[in-house]
């Protein structure tokens, strides 16, 4: 089995999600893109999991899902926390400490 | 695989019972929350933390007293739970300097005096602020209590972190210290925009962070075929091609971890989340993470990447390079004191970075030198114990908004308290690196391991830089001694016991690693290597 169309496909989504973290203002949005690179990465494990005919890389798969739905539950507590708060969940607004 | 029997792995639970008294004190600790009266569950999660964390202290010791010699006697312990953990005199080392720091942290958490019989944290993080609903939870003087599993759960991952011996052990350690430590700074009582604007920027940067790492580790797991430290070591030594998958994923796995010391180019979270969190977070965020970060970014160079020593030496020393001007020159221009701290553990991260391209095989090693793994160990205990003395002094000096962080309001601070002066000001030649203190011997150890590698240049910069971060250090001094205060000027308030052991403890630690520095280089010596 050919491994590369799948490989490029991760790299691509795994760019696209470090473009959005980098470009977007919404904190919601940029959390969605970085869990874009969480996928990214597991289409890369799962393939080279097939590739050597192991189980790690799947069963890391896993565990970054589980990783991916951790980090769900408390970075949407601190953007909630943060937008009840300002009124806003613009990465931009939140800049009271700078320099 | 298939019909292959199901084996139930082998645990040596006597090894890792360190960790599963920490993990075990958290998870009860989140039952104290459920079942406990709300009056008694402060007293109950204090008592509870510091008991789990100084049992696993000593229960840490006895499993280092009981390690087995391998092989050539240059490493002892054992790899446990099927490869995922190794419990070696290093991991031991570590293991017990991150309990004791985070002892010291949980004393700082528990202070109540300072605030007028509340801790430092939100008395209800949901409640806005400055809404009906927070002004009422502070009248009652209800305590987010949760604090303290959550702290526990941070000690727990760093000491995992530290000790994996897995790619995935490692990622999951890495999520296990970080998701307690983004909302714990949060959760700070006073300052709280500024305190929820750190959490958010700490967590946006360290899930993007993690992103790369757990991107890195995939790319690695594709040149290797494993996740264990011990195959992508042999997969390196084969070098059977697929370069650019390895050179790639050691770069990307680098990035998580060299955000997570505060290495620059990837320091830029460190001082804004530092001066938004919670100071005592901040004192236990600064001294035990950057521990277990380090400890586990040798493990990893060291057994998993030795073999590409050539290919990663080069990136090291360019981050050494730009940590250590980072840290030092931008230390220079702050105002405020926690920031200034904050640019100055960037700049003890780069001056340990330093020591870590020293040799890494006890046997390359002349008489009377020292092993990279032994400096590093070396100048974390010294780094731990004055940054957590320094950031303990930081939250005594207050005025009627709470802790007076701006530098400032820190003039004339040696004729308001000689005493908190003179404590602070030994912190900041310690972490000058002025002789008969800590730092300096810390400094000397990393700089020398260097040098027997060869890396004077690294060196040189070194000590430019230190001269520079000198500076910035004595500046404050002079400050605190000789210059007039400001308006009212500075009060120090009395701290109840707590924080006054934390404060003494930093100070007995600096200045005794300074005059005799040689039973803890004795013990780091004879934690011997990694085991492989």
């Amino acid at each position: 089995m050919d491994v590369t169309p799948f490989i490029a496909l991760s790299a691509i989504l795994f760019t696209i999600g470090c473009v959005g973290v980098l470009t977007r203002r919404n904190a919601i949005v940029v959390f969605m893109s970085v869990e874009l690179q969480l996928n990214a990465t597991n289409l890369a494990l799962v393939t080279f999991a097939r590739m050597h005919g192991n189980l790690d890389g799947q069963v890391a798969a896993f565990f970054v899902m589980v990783v991916a739905a951790a980090e769900v539950v408390v970075g949407l507590a601190i953007i909630m926390t943060i937008f009840r708060t300002r009124r806003s969940a613009s990465v931009d607004d939140a800049s009271l400490l700078k320099y | 695989m298939n019909g292959a029997e199901f084996t139930a792995p082998s645990v040596e639970y006597s090894l890792i019972l360190p960790l599963l008294v920490v993990f075990g004190a958290a998870v009860v600790g989140v039952l104290v929350e459920a079942f406990a009266p709300r009056r008694l569950r402060l007293p109950v999660q204090i008592a509870l933390s510091l008991t789990a964390l100084l049992t696993a202290f000593v229960v840490t010791v006895l499993v280092g007293l009981n390690l087995e010699e391998r092989g050539d006697g240059r490493a002892r312990g054992a790899i446990t739970l099927e490869g995922a953990i190794a419990v070696d005199g290093p991991s031991i080392f570590l293991w017990g300097l991150v309990l004791l720091l985070s002892s010291a942290s949980v004393l700082l958490f528990a202070e109540r005096r300072l605030e007028g019989g509340v801790t430092a944290f939100a008395g209800q993080a949901a409640a806005l602020p400055g809404t009906d609903a927070e002004r009422e939870a502070s009248s009652k003087g209800l305590e987010q209590t949760e604090v303290f599993p959550l702290m526990l759960f941070a000690v727990g991952g760093m000491m995992l972190f530290l000790a994996s011996n897995d790619l995935l052990t490692l990622f999951v350690a890495l999520e296990i210290l970080s998701l307690p430590l983004y909302l714990l700074c949060g959760l700070a009582r006073r300052r709280r925009l500024l305190s929820q604007e750190a959490a958010l920027k700490y967590f946006m940067l360290g899930a993007f962070s993690s992103g790369f790492f757990v991107y890195g580790i995939a790319l690695v797991y594709g040149y290797a075929g494993s996740m264990n430290f011990a195959d992508i070591s042999t997969a390196i030594s084969g070098r059977i091609g697929g370069d650019a998958l390895l050179l790639g994923g050691i770069a990307l796995i680098s990035v998580g971890l060299l955000f997570k010391v505060g290495a620059a180019p990837f320091h830029a979270w460190t001082p804004d989340v530092y001066q938004g969190a919670p100071t005592a977070v901040t004192a236990f965020m600064a001294a035990c993470t950057k521990v277990a970060a380090f400890g586990a970014l040798l493990r990893l160079f060291y057994v998993a990447f030795g073999g590409a020593r050539v290919d990663w030496e080069p990136m090291i020393w360019i981050v050494a390079i730009l940590t250590m001007v980072v840290g030092s020159v931008l230390a220079l221009t702050q105002t405020d004191v926690k920031r200034m701290l904050a640019y100055s553990s960037i700049a003890h991260a780069g001056f340990i970075l330093v020591g870590f391209v020293g040799a890494q095989q006890l046997g390359d090693l002349g008489p009377g030198q020292l092993s990279s793994l032994e400096a590093v160990m070396f100048y974390l205990v010294t780094y731990g114990f004055m940054t957590l003395g320094a950031f303990a002094v930081v939250t005594v000096v207050r005025d009627s908004g709470g802790e007076a962080t701006d530098l400032s309001r820190w003039a004339g601070l040696g004729k308001e308290s000689p005493m908190v002066a003179g404590v602070f000001a030994v912190f900041l030649l310690g972490m000058a690196g002025i002789p008969l203190t800590s730092g300096f011997i810390g400094k000397w150890a990393v700089f020398s391991s260097a040098l027997s590698a060869g890396a004077w240049p690294l060196v040189v910069v070194g000590v430019l830089m230190s001269a520079v971060a000198a500076f910035f250090y004595i500046r404050v001094i002079v400050l605190m001694y000789f210059s007039d205060p400001v308006g009212e000027g500075p009060s120090v308030a009395t701290p109840s016991v707590l924080t006054t052991i934390v404060i003494a403890v930093g100070f007995a630690a600096t200045v005794a690693l300074g005059i005799v520095p040689g039973p803890v280089l004795d013990l780091a010596a004879a934690a011997g290597e990694f085991i492989r």
